[in-house]
């Protein structure tokens, strides 16, 4: 396999697993938020967090793996990346940590403050990541000053631009809104009924903050940096988003949970897309932005990565969509089938 | 302060941390898996409860575990990105490696077990536990291929045109002695750790005469597992330190403060440094033991300090090659009396197992056990990793120059206070829950979750 094949092969790889993580940990991230409006009465806050109790790790080893084959494939990406966006990285990083305790503690003691803290750990960690992801992508769209060594000579507030918190901002109102389509898919009664009131009116947020961040994207130009144009995708994301409202008015929450989830992997093929060959633009100059091929690793490694890759991620897919399957019936606020 | 400074203060203080909880993670789901399918094979109600108990302080500890584990992941890039450039072809894989076949693995079966009882096939359930174990012990294999590979770096080059570190030889990387060695050392530490915790909490209740039954058989397996592990950590610290012997051997000399080159070498009883902890001042040694310890002969040559020094600044040009030897001394030092005190404890522990022990005044002395094992595995890792200083990656790259460039000491300040305060904090939650459900007891673990259980529970507070 030639080299620029296995850089490219190792983009998309990337790519997906990145479309995975905002696909899966959206609606986790969006349930978390949702949990302290939503649920009333502790049984329902029991029942919220048991929607994703047996995933939410799984899911977030996708940002994990995502990280690591960063890391492996395109080590200049990851130190630039990382050290460059390193306080928002931190916040976003306290955010996973608290909301990840909470799941596993907050159940297990019935003091009532105790309880209140962790369902508040849940609902701020879940919104600290989301805002801070979005605000991330989109930065890396726009481009952050990087100099000719490959280094990131900007710092947190640089990243706290317009475009970078509609970004941000936008994240957490579709991962809200992909969280209550999920709670619809899963929950059932009264908090079903009362989801699907949340979503229809998040659903109008959604739309706009989306059209918006569309708008300002192509006005300001950062549309084809690089050699792929999106073509009719962003298009698409913005119909299934609209879509979604249609369905939601229906009560047809599966439809309406599909198309959040397209909206959501539309969106980040459109940003992948964007960008390519780039994986880090330099507003700096053009010429200093971080590439597949200049900020790659061997071929050698490349290729064991590749095989290792091709091996193990179908087995993943697998057993992870098995356990999807497994626990696909509705939770209910009955005490006795609750875990957490 | 400067930034190296403290990115090396947040690194050391932010993984220590994680392998606070990483050894019972590692230890204990053996237990839980074997105890549950002590219950499928013989449907005794006590192996249930069991593993229910201990299934319990598994995962109060595995919660902790994993959300430190994110910050672990992303450390590298984030307080070590030249270091990141330099090895990234190599220290990647391993860490990708680590996420795609052991954190999938591991969260993913958790999961299953966690929530799947009664709602999956019940051999569903119980494969899930044993497949949760083994994914948590692959990530160790594979965290510690990747130290390893930093303490003995193998099947690499260095790239003139692309100024790094460049892997050729991916089996080389898997099969290095180093990792292994450390596998093995740190699996059987890990099953010590949880043996210790089960013999402390097993003797609170047996002191009170609670669960009796249950706690006796807890005790006495934990006392088994426990010789065999102790044992076995011993030996594989052994061939660990012959193997630094070779490959390592500032560090080998460092940790037993030995300056001058000796043929044969004396093991060091008690030496006194001077405050510089460069010097000797003064010692007790046991002769020729060193050499035995190097490479199982009484006579072979140990080469001290001094040497090594002189030689590495020929090699790698001026500059101090030296660890800091009071913490390298001290640190080997607890870790081995605490590794032999603890051999000699589960032994002892084993042979009161066979009178009725249960009733024994010392008893209710037995949980300060529990803290043994932290000290060894906290000692033994400090001492790994200081004893490589000032090499991130030994005799490839130094620490210095392995630190983000970018970061200011604001940067650093603000996120080792943050992490320090949201570390510690979970630290009181997780102690807490720990305590309470170890007091508690069996019955409470039974339920689902803590409303159904009895008023005992939520009454300790
Ligand atoms: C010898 C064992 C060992 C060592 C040296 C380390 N870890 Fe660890 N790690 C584990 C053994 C482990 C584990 C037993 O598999 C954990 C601990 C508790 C747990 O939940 O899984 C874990 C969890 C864990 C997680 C969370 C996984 C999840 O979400 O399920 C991550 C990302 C890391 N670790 C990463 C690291 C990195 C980058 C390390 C190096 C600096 C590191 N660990 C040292
Ligand atoms: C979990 C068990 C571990 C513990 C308790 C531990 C502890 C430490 C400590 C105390 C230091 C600081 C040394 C000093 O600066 O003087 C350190 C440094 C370091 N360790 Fe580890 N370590 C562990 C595992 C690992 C693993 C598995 C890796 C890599 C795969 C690793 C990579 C590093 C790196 C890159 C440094 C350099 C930063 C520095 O020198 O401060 N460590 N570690
Ligand atoms: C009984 C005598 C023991 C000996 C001779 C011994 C020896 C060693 C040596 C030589 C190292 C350094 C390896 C290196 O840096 O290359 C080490 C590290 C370590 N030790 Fe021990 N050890 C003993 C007991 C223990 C015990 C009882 C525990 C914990 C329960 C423990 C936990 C560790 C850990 C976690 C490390 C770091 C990981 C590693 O380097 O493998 N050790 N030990």
């Amino acid at each position: 396999m030639s080299y620029e094949f296995l850089q490219t092969l190792w983009f998309i790889l990337i790519a997906v697993l990145w479309i995975g993580f905002h696909f899966l940990e959206g609606f986790d991230f969006g349930v978390g938020m949702l949990l302290p409006f939503l649920g009333k009465k502790d049984e329902e806050r029991r029942a919220i967090i048991n929607t994703i109790g047996s995933v939410w790790d799984g899911n977030e080893v996708w940002l994990l793996t995502a990280g690591g084959a960063t890391f492996a494939a395109f080590p200049h990406w990851y130190a630039t990346m990382f050290s460059g966006f390193y306080l928002a990285l931190f916040l976003l990083l306290v955010g996973l940590i608290i909301r990840g305790v909470a799941f596993e503690y907050r159940s297990k003691d019935a003091n009532p403050r105790w309880r209140n803290l962790f369902d508040w750990m849940i609902a701020v960690g879940s919104f600290l990541a989301a805002l801070l992801l979005g605000a991330a992508f989109a930065n890396l769209a726009r481009g952050v000053p990087i100099n000719a060594d490959m280094m990131y000579t900007g710092n947190l507030f640089t990243l706290l631009n317009p475009y970078g918190l509609l970004g941000g901002l936008t994240t957490v109102v579709i991962f809200l809104l992909h969280g209550a389509n999920f709670l619809g898919l899963k929950l059932e009664g009264e908090l079903r009924e009362r989801v699907n009131g949340f979503a229809k009116r998040l659903w109008i947020a959604a739309s706009l903050l989306y059209i918006a961040l569309g708008v300002f994207t192509y006005a300001a130009g950062f549309w084809a940096r690089g050699i792929v144009n999106p073509g009719i995708v962003p298009i698409t994301a913005v119909i299934v988003l609209l879509l979604t409202g249609f369905f939601l008015n229906r009560k047809m929450e599966g439809w309406a949970f599909i198309m959040t989830a397209l909206n959501i992997v539309l969106t980040q093929v459109t940003f992948f897309s964007m960008t390519f060959p780039n994986v880090m633009i330099s507003s700096t100059n053009p010429a200093w932005s971080l590439t597949i091929y200049n900020a790659s690793s061997s071929q050698y490694t490349l290729t064991v990565m590749s095989i290792v890759a091709l091996i193990f991620v179908p087995i993943v897919l697998a057993y992870q969509g098995w356990t999807y399957y497994m626990f696909r019936k509705r939770i209910s606020t009955d005490k006795k089938s609750l875990v957490y | 302060m400067d930034p190296i400074t403290l990115s090396r203060w947040q690194f050391g203080l932010t993984t220590v941390y994680h392998f606070l909880f990483v050894p019972l993670t590692l230890g204990l789901s053996w237990f839980v898996a074997f105890l549950q399918t002590r219950y499928y094979q013989t449907r005794d109600e006590t192996f249930r409860k069991m593993a229910k108990f201990w299934g319990k302080l598994f995962l109060i500890n595995f919660a902790i575990g994993v959300v430190t584990g994110i910050v672990q992941e992303f450390q590298f890039g984030m307080n070590w990105s030249e270091y990141s450039r330099y090895v990234g072809d190599i220290f990647g894989a391993p860490l990708a490696v680590e996420a795609l076949l052991a954190f999938f693995m591991e969260s993913t079966f958790l999961g299953v077990w966690i929530f799947g009882e009664g709602k999956v096939p019940e051999k569903v359930h119980l494969a899930a536990i044993w497949l949760a174990a083994i994914g948590s012990n692959l990530s160790a294999l594979w965290i510690l291929l990747a130290n390893g590979w930093m303490q003995h770096p193998v099947g690499y080059v260095i790239n003139e045109v692309t100024d790094r570190a460049e892997l050729v030889n991916f089996f080389a990387l898997v099969g290095n002695p180093k990792g292994w060695l450390f596998f093995w050392h740190t699996i059987a530490a890990g099953l010590t750790t949880a043996s210790f915790l089960m013999l402390g909490v097993s003797a609170y209740h047996l002191a009170r005469k609670q669960n009796v039954d249950l706690f006796k058989r807890s005790f006495q397996m934990a006392a088994i597992v426990g010789l065999i592990a102790s044992t076995l950590v011993f030996f594989g610290g052994h061939t660990n330190g012959q193997y630094m012997y070779e490959t390592q051997p500032m560090k080998f000399s460092a940790i037993e403060a030995h300056w001058e080159t000796s043929q044969p070498a004396a093991f060091s009883i008690l030496t006194i440094g001077d405050l510089s902890g460069k010097q000797e001042v003064w010692s007790i040694r046991m002769p020729a033991v060193l050499s035995f310890l190097a490479c199982n002969n009484f006579n072979c040559e140990v080469r001290g300090v001094n040497d090594i020094q002189a030689e590495y600044e020929s090699t790698y040009g001026p500059g101090d090659y030296v660890p800091l030897m009071v913490v390298t001394y001290w640190t080997f030092r607890f870790m081995m009396v605490v590794g032999f005190l603890m051999m000699l404890i589960s032994f002892l522990f084993l042979l009161a197992t066979r009178g009725r022990y249960e009733n024994a005044k010392w008893m209710k002395r037995v949980p300060l056990v529990i803290a043994l094992p932290y000290i060894a595995n906290m000692s033994g890792w400090i001492l790994t990793e200081m004893g490589r200083q000032p090499w991130i990656v030994q005799g490839l790259l130094t620490v210095e120059k392995a630190v983000s460039p970018n970061l200011t000491t604001v940067d650093l300040l603000i996120s080792l206070i943050g992490y320090t305060v949201v570390y510690g904090s979970l630290a009181v939650a997780m102690f807490y829950l720990m305590r309470k459900f170890a007091v508690a007891g069996p019955d409470a673990a039974m339920h689902e979750s803590v409303d159904a259980a009895p008023a005992s529970v939520g009454s300790q507070d």
